[in-house]
């Protein structure tokens, strides 16, 4: 025991530090508890590689028509089915996956970062500040999401770009909602205080300090939008202000020329509905078990 | 309390304008008016029939002015004259309030008709099989897409018993039943998405108040189980379910823009995807405020109603 400046072994007090487990020790601890959750991540994992692979699983050009073969119903050559224009409908659904989870993180990463960011300065600085952001964030929040993303989608005209900020846009005030409410405690601790005394500046503390502490809600806030997300492009796409062609989307697959044919080849429908439920279906799951795994304040919730 | 009612009612006017202000420029910050979309099925465009048509409409004026004027006819309760059909917005809008009304508040009774007794059911035997059934039976629900889930319905429909539901909109007069079909499925297919959120509240909530003291203590005195959980614990669990119903409510009419287009159901929620796509603004912009009035008012309500459920809430500045 080295003699400290106040002369008690405060070292010795200090309980070793436990070393971390390794991130697959974690991962099969996390699947033995939470195996719904496990479950859902598999889910979304086959559906990352189905979309990064998609060129090598098509069997079909995804966007190629064939006369002879419209409405083909499943078979060896066209596994799903084909829709009127003859296009392989499991070749569009594999590149589908592409513009789901493209559309779909994208927007949640974009709306949930933008909130987050606001929901922490609007609670860091408090005071008029907050009130003012506060109000802004009603006025965005004033309208159901698909609504809202409806106009927003329908005004800036169809691509890609737009539809990823039509749909993060209205993410925002929630995202800053959840992060406001965990930073109005965190600012309030000792730390911060600490971090103030010894006169740092205060982009510093929330930055650097603050916003790490705020990681668990804000994972579980970004996984539960998720799912939201893909539904709502599901549903643009569907109304015809989604994305736009020649990309094949899970949502268009379903609109108009499929439910014309429905009752001749139930397939169109089927198939692509399915897709969008279980990509939406995986990332519930895995929502759920990472937030009552990081913030067991919710569970259930 | 009054000024309590008061001051939500002033933070919702502020809301109010601020959506019609983002609403308004959004609209015309979109490219192409209904002009361009008029000329673009013709084919021809003439420069000066084209700037007629602007200025008769009020088009040419500068943003700020049509503004004013969109407020100021708001103010006296007048919504403006459809672009497209040439009628007064409001004639329009009239017949369909009702439609989406009745869908909105059908959908509701069944999420919370199914809901709350299966998150009771839920929490009561937790972690058991059936529980494990009952969350999986829930997520399923908040992951179909409604209107696909609608699509579905009408499949199977058509598969299995050969029928197919009416294509046009039949009014309760001029036949009851069908009326009742025809917006039975679509409100079963929206509920079941909504009752997914009720039912996973009504669990958590309910699970929460079950380890409470007096709970024990109602088992303790030999109450029967009926009482104990309907009577003594979901009284106090209630009351989150009741703000996801508030939200619920204001989201479903969301919902119901995909359902009724796929149900071709002539409501309001279907009228503005095709007054959007047409940019007639006075329709979209009037749709859209009225949304948000139902939104805000709906919320209000279910602060209200907190202080009637529970008399612990205390309504202060």
């Amino acid at each position: 025991m080295a003699a400290s400046p106040l002369g008690v072994g405060t070292t010795a007090v200090l309980p070793a530090r436990r070393p971390q487990p390794g991130a697959w020790t974690t991962l099969v601890r996390f699947s033995r508890k939470k195996p719904l959750g496990a479950a859902g991540g598999v889910i979304m994992l086959v559906i990352l590689l189905t979309a990064v692979f998609a060129d090598q699983l098509q069997t079909y050009d995804p966007i190629a028509t064939d006369a002879a073969q419209s409405l083909a119903p499943p078979s060896w050559e066209h596994w799903l089915g084909s829709d009127h224009l003859g296009r392989d409908i499991y070749s569009r659904i594999v590149h589908g996956a592409r513009v789901s989870l493209l559309v779909g993180v994208a927007s949640t990463l974009m709306g949930s970062v933008l909130g987050g960011i606001i929901g922490l300065l609007s609670a860091y600085v408090g005071g008029k500040t907050d009130l003012i952001t506060q109000r802004f964030m009603d006025i965005l929040q004033g309208l159901p999401l698909l609504v809202l993303a409806l106009v927003m989608s329908a005004a800036l005209g169809p691509s890609i770009g737009n539809v990823i900020l039509a749909i993060s846009i209205p993410i925002i005030p929630r995202a800053a909602r959840v992060i406001r409410a965990s930073v109005l405690t965190i600012r309030e601790m000792q730390y911060v205080e600490a971090a103030r005394a010894i006169g740092l500046r205060h982009l510093r503390i929330a930055f650097r300090h603050i916003l790490p502490n705020t990681m668990g809600p804000f994972i579980v806030l970004a996984t539960a939008q998720l799912g939201g997300a893909i539904l709502v492009e599901a549903a643009l796409s569907f109304l015809g202000v989604g994305v736009p062609e020649p990309y094949p989307s899970w949502g268009r697959m379903l609109s108009v020329s499929a439910a014309e044919y429905a009752q001749k080849a139930p397939w169109l429908v089927l198939f692509p509905g399915v897709a969008i439920s279980l990509a939406v279906f995986g990332s519930n799951l895995l929502g759920d078990a990472l937030r009552d795994t990081l913030d067991p304040r919710l569970r259930g919730a | 309390m009054k000024t309590y009612i008061a001051q939500r009612l002033g933070i919702g006017l502020v809301t109010l304008f601020g959506m019609s202000v983002v609403i308004f420029l959004l609209l015309r910050l979109a490219p192409g008016n209904i002009v361009d979309i008029l000329f673009s099925t013709g084919g021809y465009v003439n420069p000066a029939e084209r700037a007629a048509i602007e200025r008769e409409l009020g088009l040419d004026r500068p943003l700020w002015a049509q503004y004013v004027e969109w407020m100021g006819q708001l103010a006296v309760g007048n919504l403006g004259k459809s672009y497209r059909y040439d009628l007064p917005a409001w004639e329009i809008i009239r017949p369909l309030v009702p439609v989406t009304l009745e869908l909105a508040m059908l959908s509701l009774i069944i999420s919370v008709v199914l809901g709350v007794p299966l998150g009771v059911i839920s929490a009561v035997r937790q972690d058991t099989r059936l529980d494990y059934v009952l969350r999986v039976f829930s997520l399923a629900g908040l992951s179909m897409p409604s209107f696909w889930l609608g699509m579905v319905i009408i499949l199977g429909l058509v598969a299995w018993i050969g029928w197919i539901p009416p294509v046009t909109y039949v009014r309760m007069s001029e036949n009851f039943w069908l009326h009742a079909v025809q917006f039975m499925l679509p409100a079963l297919a929206v509920g079941y998405r909504s009752s997914a959120l009720i039912m996973r509240i009504t669990r958590s909530s309910l699970l929460e108040v079950l380890r409470e003291d007096y709970v024990r203590t109602a088992w303790a005195k030999g109450q029967t189980r009926r009482a104990v959980i309907w009577r003594h614990a979901l009284k106090n669990a209630i009351l989150p379910v009741v703000t996801v119903i508030g939200i619920e409510f204001a989201f479903l009419i969301g919902g119901l823009v995909v359902t009724e287009t796929v149900f071709n159901l002539p409501g309001l929620a279907r009228f503005l995807v095709q007054a959007i796509l047409w940019r007639d603004y006075p329709i979209v912009q009037n749709l859209v405020m009225f949304i948000a009035v139902v939104v805000i008012l709906s919320n209000l309500l279910v602060d209200m109603l907190y202080g009637v459920l529970d008399p612990r809430v205390r309504y202060g500045s």
